[in-house]
């Protein structure tokens, strides 16, 4: 595995916020890149195909996502069900299995010269905080311990054509991702379409703020692909020039 | 924190009480007997302890357990349980008038979280959403006083709370030890930014119950305080 054609030089670890300041001054040779975009948008499978072509250029590749931690996801699993559970516990509890995937998988991987390819970052907890009315500020101070990406594809998907995307894999709308907790609409069909306008209309106010590349995800799935390769694989010939 | 009246928010017609200190210092035994006290006054008492979140209380003692939380997941399930707690108990319930005894309040983070390398700045920010308790007890021993009055068990000592994960010590009796003191000194560096009411934890316990229901009884309009409350209730017992 050509590790070393990357990036020979490590270079320190930026921070949104005051980072992890027990783990002292961090320097890295692999590189974070971020895919995001709702429920359906084609993430996953754009991952599994963006990590077959990279490990195939010789690149070694580690995947991350939320709600991955064993131990907090059963939690989050368990806050949800119980009725009565505030929005801010929730995204608390997010928080914290994000916390837990940063510190025992991205890091130590971006320590060893891996790119690991997140599929979700700290991007959606914020919309999803953002759109159910929690201070933006308070947000983006909570996840000041969030690693800086090296590159955030942002996948984009009209709310319609996520619907017939769900349907294609499921017969319901998932209760949070269509905002039912949030009371926008009476059947959860224009719940949803609301709630994913908001989310992406979110996602628009942070694109310039935290440097995402809009993709539009309505293409083929191989082109979209396509485009998401050419963006990565660029990226990481220039950091070797 | 929020202040008790801030001008964006509902004011509330209950009392919040808190009670700091680590381990060994009489806290507990002073927020029960202040309990009692007020509900023999007939008065609508809760009271919430750290850690006792339905919801997350099982994760964070499998994640100690485990050992494999980091010092940011520590702080931020102690957050999720503190706010569970917060949005469901703490602030309906001074939103219905009670009064609201926390055994251990923001600062038990602020401390902790900060003994094990959270910023300072980012803890605060975390709880920035909890309102200003009314009044914060610090109780304050000696910290060998404190710590023996725990170890003369010889009790089991849990791997985060003996601060384990901080290599302190191979012993875990000598790392709770050091653990503690440095949650000392970060409670101590507290007491006037914070406005903490000292208790001199080394007074006999009637002595320190004293000082604290006069502290409440501040708070209290003068009639409650005379009628219902009968003074501070420990007029009988002699002097120490």
């Amino acid at each position: 595995m050509k590790t070393e054609g990357q990036d020979s030089t490590a270079r320190p670890i930026r921070f949104y916020g005051h980072g992890l300041p027990y783990i002292g001054e961090l320097k890295v040779k692999g590189k974070l890149i971020v895919i995001e975009g709702p429920d359906a948008s084609g993430r996953s499978t754009q991952i599994t195909m963006l990590t077959e072509k990279l490990e195939a250029e010789g690149h070694a590749v580690v995947n991350t996502g939320l709600k991955r931690s064993e131990l907090i996801s059963q939690g989050i699993i368990n806050a949800k069900r119980s009725l009565g559970t505030g929005k801010r516990t929730l995204s608390l509890f997010y928080a914290a299995d994000f916390a837990d995937q940063l510190e025992n998988k991205i890091i130590p991987a971006l320590r060893s010269g891996y790119i690991v390819l997140a599929d979700r970052y700290i991007y959606t907890l914020m919309a999803r905080d953002a759109v159910r009315g929690m201070n933006r500020k308070w947000c983006q101070d909570l996840f000041g311990f969030a690693v800086v990406p090296d590159l955030i594809f942002s996948l984009e998907v009209s709310p319609p054509e996520l619907v017939h995307r769900v349907f294609q894999r499921q017969n319901t709308l998932d209760f949070y991702e269509a905002g039912m907790d949030m009371g926008l609409g009476e059947d959860v069909y224009s719940s949803f379409i609301r709630y994913q306008r908001l989310i992406a209309a979110e996602f628009k106010r942070m694109e310039v703020r935290y440097d995402m590349t809009p993709i539009n995800g309505e293409r083929m799935p191989l082109v979209v692909e396509a485009e998401l390769e050419n963006r990565i694989l660029g990226f990481l010939t220039g950091q070797t020039q | 924190m929020i202040t008790r009246h801030p001008t964006r928010e509902a004011r509330t017609d209950g009392w919040l009480i808190a009670a700091e200190g680590i381990d060994g210092s009489g806290k507990s035994t002073q927020v029960h007997l202040l309990e009692q006290w007020l509900r023999q006054g007939g008065l609508r008492v809760f009271k919430t302890e750290w850690n006792s979140s339905d919801v997350v209380k099982e994760i964070t003692s499998k994640g100690k357990k485990k050992g494999t939380l980091t010092p940011t997941t520590f702080s931020l399930l102690h957050a999720t349980d503190f706010d569970d707690r917060y949005e469901r108990n703490i602030l309906p319930l001074l939103h219905a008038g009670y009064w609201v005894l926390a055994d251990r309040y923001v600062y038990t983070a602020y401390a902790r979280d900060a003994v094990r390398g959270c910023h300072p700045a980012w803890i605060r920010r975390l709880y920035s959403f909890a309102r200003r308790p009314d009044i914060v007890f610090y109780f304050q021993v000696p910290v060998d006083v404190a710590v023996n009055r725990i170890l003369s068990g010889r009790p089991k000592l849990k791997y985060y709370e003996a601060g384990m994960d901080l290599n302190l010590s191979n012993d875990v009796f000598e790392s709770y030890r050091i653990f503690q003191s440095r949650v000392t000194k970060e409670y101590e560096s507290m007491v006037r930014p914070e406005g903490f009411v000292v208790v001199d934890g080394s007074l006999r316990i009637e002595e320190q119950q004293r000082l604290v229901r006069d502290k409440v009884s501040e708070l209290m309009p003068k009639e409650v305080v005379s009628k219902t409350m009968g003074r501070t209730g420990l007029e009988n017992r002699g002097p120490g």
